[in-house]
């Protein structure tokens, strides 16, 4: 077979959603670290988000499934530790997303900037935890809602 | 001991420290007092796991005998195992588990930020991502110690009733032999005794302002990190934890 471009396979990448969040991609989370192809082997690295995220292995799986119904025959994925995955590596598609989805996207300052439903900044939080091991979990004092707001880390 | 036994020695205490602690606090899982802390703790247990399988998975690649970090984590025995005591120590109530956290946490941070400097790049690699992690339970295990000591009259007496009780297990996190004596040597991890100052310094901060008392007394339980001699307690949560392998061996999802 021919092998196509990395950048094709980026695009490809960039529709596999994530398993525990689908409003936004593999490509978007920043997880991806690199696409190459070494001989007629394409070689994907991942990083993990949280070392014992149960959605590493989910992918991985998921990766593969996506790569092989575009043709892709010999395939290596690669798992990367170092440097650690930061949430600095969600792309700005990724957090706009994020938002609209409802989850308050990452800030430098530790907590979410404002309410993803009403846009109040009149916030208060619940717990440093949430659904996944990347989220905490907040609440607007305005609209009331709680939320879910991305760590940073 | 080579570099390599001692390596693979050290893993142990660093992936048996994590598993059965992370063991320990998935317990709580649907028990806790309320439903954000039964969160926090299920993530906490996830993250401890998360590691156990790094340290772990490292440990059995040294090894080099062809065992997965299944394979140590369900397939040793008791005096096989290689985590210090404070880690088995059974739950007690949310304060005393939050205590044996703060503890665990406080240490562990000190660890894993020299380890992230390690002249063995795969110890640093796991230490770097480790790290943000255990930044992340400290911060809530020490936050959990002020607001329950600092609290009311009722949880102050349940917090100090549990430093009491667990602050003789912290001395052995710091205890040294010829393993570390090797892992010192080869510029793989640090002297435990090293981290004590800071160790100190954190520990002594977060009970002034949760006006908790270290207690008087210098003896240490220790036995753990060597295996020469664990508490009844880690027999116990063996036999639940390894349950399934022992009962199916091999049985995989
Ligand atoms: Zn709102």
């Amino acid at each position: 077979m021919t092998r196509p471009a990395t950048d094709q396979v980026w695009k490809w990448l960039a529709e596999v959603p994530d398993p525990e969040i689908p409003a936004i991609s593999l490509v978007d989370l920043g997880i991806i670290r690199d696409v190459a192809w070494q001989g007629d082997t394409l070689t994907v690295t991942i990083t993990p988000t949280y070392s014992g995220c149960p959605a590493t292995s989910v992918i991985a799986m998921d990766v593969e499934a996506a790569l092989r119904a575009h043709g892709i025959e010999k395939l290596e994925l690669k798992r990367q530790l170092s440097p650690a995955w930061t949430t600095d590596w969600l792309t700005e598609q990724g957090r706009a997303k994020l938002e609209a989805y409802g989850i308050a996207p990452p800030q430098p300052a530790g907590g979410p900037s404002r309410c993803p439903q009403c846009q109040s900044t009149n916030l208060e939080r619940i717990s440093q935890f949430g659904s996944t091991p990347c989220k905490a979990t907040w609440r607007c004092r305005d609209c009331l809602e709680p939320f879910d707001y991305f760590k940073c880390i | 001991m080579t570099r390599d036994e001692a390596l693979f020695e050290f893993l142990l205490r660093m992936g048996d420290n994590t598993l059965i602690l992370g063991h320990r606090v998935s317990e709580w899982c649907g028990h806790s007092p309320v439903l954000e802390e039964d969160i926090a703790l299920a993530n906490t247990a996830l993250d401890m796991i998360g590691q156990t399988q790094l340290w772990l998975g490292l440990a059995g690649e040294v090894e080099g005998k062809g065992r997965s970090a299944d394979d140590l984590a369900f397939r040793r025995d008791a005096w096989d195992f290689r985590n210090v005591l404070l880690c088995e120590l059974p739950n007690g109530d949310f304060g005393q588990t939050l205590m044996r956290q703060f503890l665990y946490d406080a240490w562990s941070l000190g660890m894993l930020d020299r380890l992230k400097t390690s002249s063995e790049a795969r110890v640093a690699e796991i230490a770097e991502k480790a790290l943000k992690e255990v930044t992340y339970h400290l911060e809530r295990s020490g936050d959990t110690v002020i607001g329950l000591g600092d609290g009311t009259e009722e949880s102050h007496t349940r917090m100090q009733k549990a430093l009491d009780y667990l602050w003789p297990y912290v001395g052995e996190m710091f205890e040294k032999d010829k393993v570390d004596e090797v892992m010192i040597a080869a510029g793989i991890a640090p002297d435990p005794a090293d981290l004590r100052p800071r160790y100190d310094e954190t520990v002594s901060r977060v009970f002034a302002e949760a006006t908790l008392t270290i207690p008087d007394g210098s003896y240490v339980h220790k036995g753990g990190r060597t295996g020469r001699m664990h508490t009844e307690h880690l027999g116990h949560l063996l036999t639940s934890m390894q349950w399934l392998q022992r009962a199916y061996p091999g049985a995989a999802w």
